[in-house]
C-alpha cells in the first residue's frame, strides 16, 4: 500500500488470483505417474511464477505474501484483534465475574425511577434492564457472537463450495443452471433476503439466524469459486493434466479446487464480519434469537433500542464490541487479499 | 444496442417470474400462514376450512399461483391486517414509497459525491495521508452496523445537540400542502419553502446513516479501479504525448475506471432498500422501509407481499438500467 510509483511493469494477465495456493497437492502416484506429476507441477509453478514480479527467486507466493504480511501493520492489527476475540470467546465463561443470566441486581431495577442500574462495586458497567451484569454479558456474548459468525460463514462456504465446484468443474448446462439460481438469489438485496428467510421460522432461535445468514452467503462464495475454477479450467497446468490423461475427478479435486480456494478463504474472513453485523440487524428487527440467557452482541444491541434516549450505554458497549471485531476481521481479510493478489504487488 | 436491451428485458421478466414463484411459496410457508394470522387464537377446524375456502386455498396450487400473479399485476393484494388494519396494502405502498425514494436518492447522492472524488484522489496519491485516512474511514464504515450508526447520529445530533429533528418526515405543525407525496418537491412546487426545508432537515441524519456503506464501497471500488487504470500503457502514452492532466483524467482514466463503479452503484442502489428498513425504523420515517420492518414484526402478509415484490422489482429494474448504462459506456459489453 505504501509505494506510489507507477513505473512497475504491468503485471502478467495470466497471473490470475486463482493461483494463490501455489503448492499443488502432493498426490501419491507410482511409476511414470511420478514424472507426470513433476511435469504438471512444473507447469503449475510457471503459472504462479508469472505473479512473481520483484521477489527473490525460489520463494512461493505464500511465503512472499507472509513476508509482506508480517511487516504490514494493518494485518497485524487485524490479526491481533481477531486472536484476542477468539481467545476471549473461548475462555469467557471462566473469566466472567458473574453468571450472565443471573438477575443479580433485579432489586435495584425500578421501571419508573431506575430502569437500568448503573455501575457499582463488582459490576463495572452496571446491569441491564433486568439486573444482569453487563460486563459479564459482554464477555460471554463474544462466544455466541463467534459461534453465529463462524457457523453462518461455514455453512455459506459449504453451500457455495458445492455449487461453485459443480458450475466450475462441469461448465456447460450445469454451469448455466447453477449460475441462474445464483443470479436469482442475487437479484434480491441480501439483507432483505436474510430478513425474509428468518421470518419463515416459527420459533426464531440462534440456528434460524445462522441459517438465514448462511443462505445469503452461498451465492457470494459460489460465484467467486466458479470464477476461479473457470480460470483454472483453461489454465496450462489443467490442460496439461488433461492431455496426460489424469482422470477428470482428480483434475477437479487435486488441481482445480485447491488452486481456487485461496480467494474463497480470504473472502470468508470478510464475510464473517458481515455475518456478525447481519445477525445484529436481524435481532434489531425482532427476527433474532429471543432467548437471551446466552447473550450475543447483536442481540444485546438489538434489544437495547428502547433505552437509547436515556441509557445509550446499553447500545454502545455491544456495538463497540461488534465494530472492533468486524473491523478486525475486515482488516485481516483485506490485507490477506492484497498480499495474495499478484496484481497488487506494486 | 436494441437487441441487447431486448435480451436483457426478457431475462429480467424471467427472473421476476421465478422470484414471484419463490415469493408465493414463501408466503405459503410462513409460520401460521395467513389463515392463522387472520383468525388468531380462536381458530377451529371449521372456521379454518371456511376461511381457506374463502381465500381460495382449497384449490390446486397452480390455480392459486395464477390467481396470485393476476392479482399482483392488478395491484390487488388485499387489505393490510396489522400495519394499518383495513387499508389496501398496495395503497399503503404507494403512500409510503416517496419517503423511501427521497431518502435513498439523498443517500446515494451523498455516497457518489463523496465516494468518487475521494476514491480518485486517494488513488492518485496512493500511500499518502489522505489515502490512508480515507481507506481507514471506509473500512470503519463497513464495520459499523447501519442501524447503530443511525442510533448514534440520532443520539448525538438530535437528542443531545437538538440540531436536527429526532424522527418523522416533517414537523406536524407546519400543515404543508401535499401534491406528489414527495415532501421536498411539494414544498418547492407550492413555494412553501419552510416545508421543503423542514422535510430536508428530517432527511439529513437518516441519509447520512444510509450512505455510509454505499460510500465506503463506491470509494474503494473507485480507488482500486483508478489505481488499475493509472498503470495502463495508454495512460503512460497519454502522459508522454504531453496531454493535459485534465484530459487524461476525464478521457483516459475516469472513463475506463468508471466501468466497475457504475456496476457497484447499481448494486448499492438496490441494497439501499435493506439498509432503509433499518434506518427508517430508527428514525420512524414512515417510508416502505419501516413499514416493512413493522410488517415483519406483526406478520402483516398483505403488506409483506407488496413490499417484497416491489423491492425485488425495483432491484431488478435498477440492475437492468445499470447494465444498459454499462453498455452505453463500454461498447464491448454489447457484443457479449
Amino acid at each position: 500500500m505504501a509505494d506510489t510509483q507507477s513505473t512497475t511493469p504491468p503485471s502478467e494477465p495470466t497471473a490470475d488470483r486463482a493461483s494463490t495456493g501455489s503448492e499443488t497437492p502432493t498426490g501419491r502416484r507410482r511409476g511414470f505417474g511420478q514424472r507426470r506429476k513433476a511435469r504438471i507441477d512444473a507447469l503449475a509453478e510457471t503459472v504462479s511464477d508469472a505473479g512473481r514480479i520483484d521477489d527473490k527467486p525460489g520463494k512461493s507466493l505464500i511465503a512472499s505474501a507472509w513476508d509482506r504480511l508480517r511487516r504490514n501493520p494493518v494485518f497485524l492489527l487485524g490479526a491481533t484483534i481477531t486472536t484476542l476475540f477468539i481467545v476471549i470467546a473461548a475462555i469467557s465463561p471462566w473469566i466472567a465475574p458473574h453468571d450472565p443470566a443471573a438477575r443479580l441486581l433485579i432489586d435495584k431495577v425500578s421501571q419508573t425511577t431506575n430502569p437500568v442500574p448503573g455501575p457499582e462495586p463488582g459490576f463495572p458497567l452496571g446491569a441491564d434492564n433486568v439486573g444482569r451484569d453487563l460486563f459479564s454479558r459482554l464477555l460471554v456474548g463474544s462466544r455466541q457472537t463467534l459461534i453465529v459468525g463462524v457457523m453462518a460463514t461455514l455453512f455459506g462456504l459449504l453451500g457455495g463450495l458445492i455449487l461453485g465446484t459443480l458450475a466450475g468443474a462441469f461448465g456447460g448446462w450445469v454451469d448455466s443452471l447453477v449460475m441462474r439460481a445464483v443470479d436469482v438469489m442475487l437479484s434480491l438485496p441480501s439483507l432483505l433476503l436474510a430478513f425474509s428467510i428468518a421470518a419463515m421460522a416459527a420459533r426464531p432461535s440462534q440456528w434460524t439466524v445462522i441459517i438465514a445468514i448462511a443462505i445469503v452467503e452461498i451465492p457470494i462464495f459460489a460465484r467467486l469459486l466458479r470464477g476461479s475454477m473457470l480460470a483454472q479450467r483453461s489454465s496450462d497446468h489443467v490442460l496439461a493434466a488433461r492431455a496426460l490423461g489424469v482422470k477428470p475427478g482428480a483434475i477437479v479435486f487435486r488441481h482445480m479446487l485447491p488452486n481456487s480456494l485461496g480467494p474463497v478463504i480470504v473472502q470468508s474472513t470478510l464475510v464473517l464480519a458481515t455475518a456478525i453485523i447481519d445477525a445484529a440487524a436481524l435481532s434489531f428487527l425482532g427476527l433474532g434469537n429471543p432467548d437471551d440467557r446466552k447473550p450475543e452482541w447483536g442481540q444485546m444491541l438489538g434489544q437495547s433500542q428502547q433505552y437509547l434516549a436515556d441509557h445509550p450505554h446499553l447500545a454502545f458497549y455491544p456495538a463497540a464490541c461488534i465494530i472492533v471485531v468486524a473491523l478486525g476481521f475486515t482488516l485481516m481479510g483485506e490485507s490477506l487479499r492484497e498480499a495474495l493478489d499478484p496484481k497488487s504487488r506494486r | 444496442m436494441l437487441r441487447f436491451i431486448i435480451r436483457r428485458l426478457l431475462q429480467m421478466v424471467g427472473v421476476v417470474l421465478v422470484l414471484s414463484l419463490l415469493l408465493f411459496m414463501w408466503l405459503r410457508n410462513l409460520p401460521g400462514g395467513p389463515v392463522s394470522a387472520m383468525l388468531g387464537e380462536r381458530a377451529t377446524p371449521e372456521t379454518r376450512a371456511a376461511l381457506e375456502k374463502a381465500l381460495g386455498m382449497d384449490q390446486p396450487i397452480w390455480v392459486q399461483y395464477w390467481k396470485f400473479i393476476s392479482r399482483a399485476v392488478r395491484g390487488d393484494f388485499g387489505p393490510s391486517s396489522a400495519v394499518l388494519p383495513g387499508r389496501d396494502a398496495f395503497q399503503i405502498f404507494l403512500d409510503r414509497f416517496p419517503a423511501t425514494i427521497e431518502l435513498s436518492a439523498l443517500a446515494i447522492t451523498i455516497a457518489i459525491v463523496l465516494g468518487i472524488p475521494l476514491g480518485y484522489i486517494a488513488a492518485r496519491r496512493a500511500g499518502s495521508l489522505v489515502d490512508n485516512a480515507s481507506v481507514i474511514w471506509s473500512l470503519i464504515g463497513v464495520a459499523v452496523p447501519v442501524f447503530f450508526l443511525a442510533f448514534l447520529l440520532k443520539y448525538v445530533f438530535a437528542i443531545r445537540l437538538h440540531w436536527l429533528p429526532v424522527s418523522g418526515r416533517q414537523s406536524t405543525d407546519l400543515d404543508a400542502t401535499r401534491i406528489t407525496g414527495f415532501f421536498i418537491l411539494d414544498g418547492i412546487l407550492t413555494r412553501e419553502w419552510d416545508a421543503a426545508w423542514d422535510a430536508f432537515l428530517h432527511l439529513i441524519l437518516p441519509a447520512m446513516a444510509l450512505a455510509t456503506i454505499p460510500f465506503a464501497v463506491i470509494f474503494r471500488i473507485t480507488r482500486a479501479a483508478v489505481l488499475d487504470v493509472l498503470d495502463e500503457d495508454y495512460v503512460r502514452t497519454a502522459e508522454s504525448k504531453g496531454l493535459l492532466t485534465r484530459t487524461i483524467r476525464s478521457r483516459h482514466v475516469l472513463r475506463n475506471a468508471m466501468l466497475p463503479v457504475v456496476t457497484t452503484i447499481g448494486l448499492q442502489i438496490g441494497g439501499l432498500l435493506a439498509g432503509a428498513v433499518l434506518t427508517e425504523k430508527v428514525f420512524a420515517l414512515g417510508g416502505i422501509g419501516d413499514t416493512l420492518a413493522m410488517a415483519f414484526e406483526r406478520r402483516d402478509f398483505a403488506v409483506l407481499q407488496v413490499l417484497i415484490l416491489a423491492a425485488t422489482i425495483i432491484f431488478v429494474v435498477v440492475n437492468l438500467l445499470v447494465d444498459i448504462a454499462y453498455a452505453v459506456i463500454d461498447p464491448r459489453v454489447r457484443t457479449r
